[in-house]
């Protein structure tokens, strides 16, 4: 088993926390290898960024993603960036509020994960609303090993928030693999 | 210093036994289990999460951590608190490096066990501040002016950072010797999972402490069979001791006129690296039994190369890989051996070609050796280290 998975948004979405927290997740709770890297732009907050996943039951030697099992993008401008590297196999996920995401090969999925964050009261969680979704539709990580990595990851007051954010992806994730349209 | 290595205090600070951390992370673990005390820096990109992390940590082992005004002030503090008796260290990337280059001189010369970190970066000058690099692994052999050996590792892994710095303090305190552990940005900024291993599975190495004899030389080997690393007069404790980057006698005290003590004084400096050369050795051998192409390489480099390596077994060609984990002192022998076994060896590196002339030296002509290059702050690809085995 081996699986590629790029993240990619704006500097400031949580991007890359959100690639940690899956690499966490495969490496610490679930016994597989896992590499993870990030690039951004000089800029803290704004500019295009993308961190990337490989998760493996091998050793992983080449730390690069170059065949993307997983896409999520929660940028126009990210997804245009770095939207490239994908096959039929891929499955995207994007966020219908903030990409226009037609005409890409694979399966598209779409997840309002700054909706679902923002009715939870505080936006910040979109990344954890994506993860939550992308464990539900990718079906390769245990949600169990993906909660423990949250938790032992994000500050102590806001994880109730993040966990709840995790929990309400999840599901947005499980309607849309089957069928259901996003509310 | 007070300092007392305390492991069960150390594994509860570092936290769980397995984690997904950053290469610079790594080597801040590998340090503090080694028993590192003394950290003294400047942030530069991308070793500043060598500075954070141990700015953080160290403290509360009971270690002390200070940001200087430079690399300069670092290195010199570094120096002075290893003759306090501190195992310490230094982080930086090729900029600071550059201005460690004296000192790193001083510490050869006057034989302080210290570790020096380069997160190797894109130069020369500034460079590319943010992308990784070996541009800097001549310069951690020759970069300081006389005649030197070196003790310098490169890690190709995040378990490897964790790994080979505790390796670089068992070293350092051996030998006396600095040891440049040769990270790059790449590595350094790379997450991956660490084991850290229980305490009955590590090895530390503490320097040999001197006894106060009344007719004590502070370096003076001539009492110590065949060993070449003379005992370590820790200031505070009694001795009266001279150190100086000068030509010394084994008083320590300049003997700057005599040919016949700086021949002395530099030959055993030298030697007690370079004779331990075939022990010090520490390579990987990937599928090289029946290799008849060879890759040499090191650090992050590795890691596409084993790819390709894995890539052309599939497709039954017959090519390995010696990976270096210590890439000075040279490793002579295998590379002698492998030059009489190969029909042709590839060094893929993240420079213009610096290992790639070591290796040529000591292939001797047996065999073909190519410059496999790549710069601008971008690892190779498979596919480009892939194409010089047909190529």
């Amino acid at each position: 088993m081996k699986k590629e998975i790029r993240i990619c948004g704006f500097g400031g979405q949580g991007i890359i926390l959100a690639g940690f927290i899956i690499g966490k997740a495969a490496s610490v709770f679930m016994d597989y290898n896992a590499v993870q890297y990030q690039s951004y732009g000089p800029e803290a907050r704004g500019g295009a960024a993308r961190s990337e996943v490989i998760i493996s039951d091998k050793k992983i030697t080449y730390p690069r993603v170059t065949d993307v099992d997983l896409l999520i993008a929660m940028s126009q401008d990210a997804y245009d960036k770095y939207g490239d590297d994908v096959s039929d196999k891929t499955i995207t996920i994007i966020d219908p509020d903030l990409v226009n995401g037609e005409g890409k090969k694979g399966k598209l999925f779409k997840i309002r994960a700054q909706h679902i964050a923002e009715r939870l009261g505080n936006k910040i969680v979109a990344n954890i609303a994506m993860i939550g979704a992308a464990t539900a539709i990718s079906g390769f990580l245990d949600p169990e090993a993906v909660k423990k990595a949250i938790e032992d990851t994000v500050p102590e007051r806001f994880k109730d928030l993040n966990l709840e954010a995790f929990e309400e992806g999840f599901k947005a994730g499980k309607d849309a693999v089957r069928g259901k349209l996003p509310a | 210093m007070r300092y007392k290595r305390d492991p069960d205090l150390i594994r509860k600070v570092i936290g769980r036994k397995v984690q997904f951390v950053m290469g610079d992370t790594a080597c801040v673990y590998g340090s503090l289990l080694a028993g590192c005390s003394f950290f003294a820096g400047y942030p530069i990109t991308p070793a500043s999460e060598i500075a954070e992390e141990m700015s953080r940590l160290l403290p509360r082992v009971g270690g002390v951590y200070i940001q200087m005004e430079d690399e300069i002030g670092s290195i010199s503090a570094v120096i002075g608190a290893s003759w306090a008796g501190a195992k310490s260290m230094t982080a930086t990337s090729g900029p600071g490096f550059s201005l460690m280059m004296e000192n790193y001189g001083y510490a050869i010369m006057s034989e302080t066990p210290c570790v020096i970190v380069n997160v190797q970066r894109v130069g020369p000058s500034t460079g590319q501040p943010t992308r990784g690099a070996q541009g800097d692994m001549m310069q951690a052999r020759w970069g300081t002016h006389g005649d030197v050996e070196a003790l310098v590792l490169a890690p190709s892994t995040v378990q490897e950072c964790f790994d080979l710095t505790i390796e670089a303090f068992n070293l350092t305190e051996r030998y006396r010797h600095p040891v440049c552990v040769m990270m790059d940005g790449e590595i350094g900024h790379l997450r991956e999972k660490v084991v850290i291993p229980d305490e009955d599975e590590m090895k530390i190495v503490d320097r040999v402490v001197a006894d106060k004899d009344d007719d004590f030389l502070p370096f003076d080997v001539s009492k110590k069979t065949g060993r070449k690393v003379p005992d370590f007069p820790t200031f505070g404790k009694g001795f009266k001791v001279h150190v100086t980057g000068l030509t010394h006698d084994t008083r320590g005290l300049p003997a700057t006129d005599s040919q016949e003590e700086h021949e002395k004084l530099i030959k055993r400096i030298v030697s007690k690296i370079a004779d331990d050369r075939d022990k010090l050795t520490m390579v990987e051998k990937v599928h090289l039994d029946d290799a008849e192409t060879a890759f040499v390489t090191y650090g992050a480099s590795a890691r596409a190369t084993e790819a390709a390596v894995e890539r052309a077994r599939k497709e039954g060609k017959k090519v390995g890989m010696l990976r270096l984990k210590l890439v000075w002192p040279f490793p002579i022998k295998e590379i002698r051996k492998l030059a009489d076994q190969v029909e042709k060896i590839i060094v893929p590196e993240m420079n213009l070609g610096q290992i790639v002339h070591p290796v040529r030296e000591y292939a001797e002509g047996k065999c073909e050796v190519i410059s496999a290059p790549k710069v601008g702050g971008e690892m190779h690809t498979v596919e480009e280290v892939y194409r010089y085995i047909e190529g």
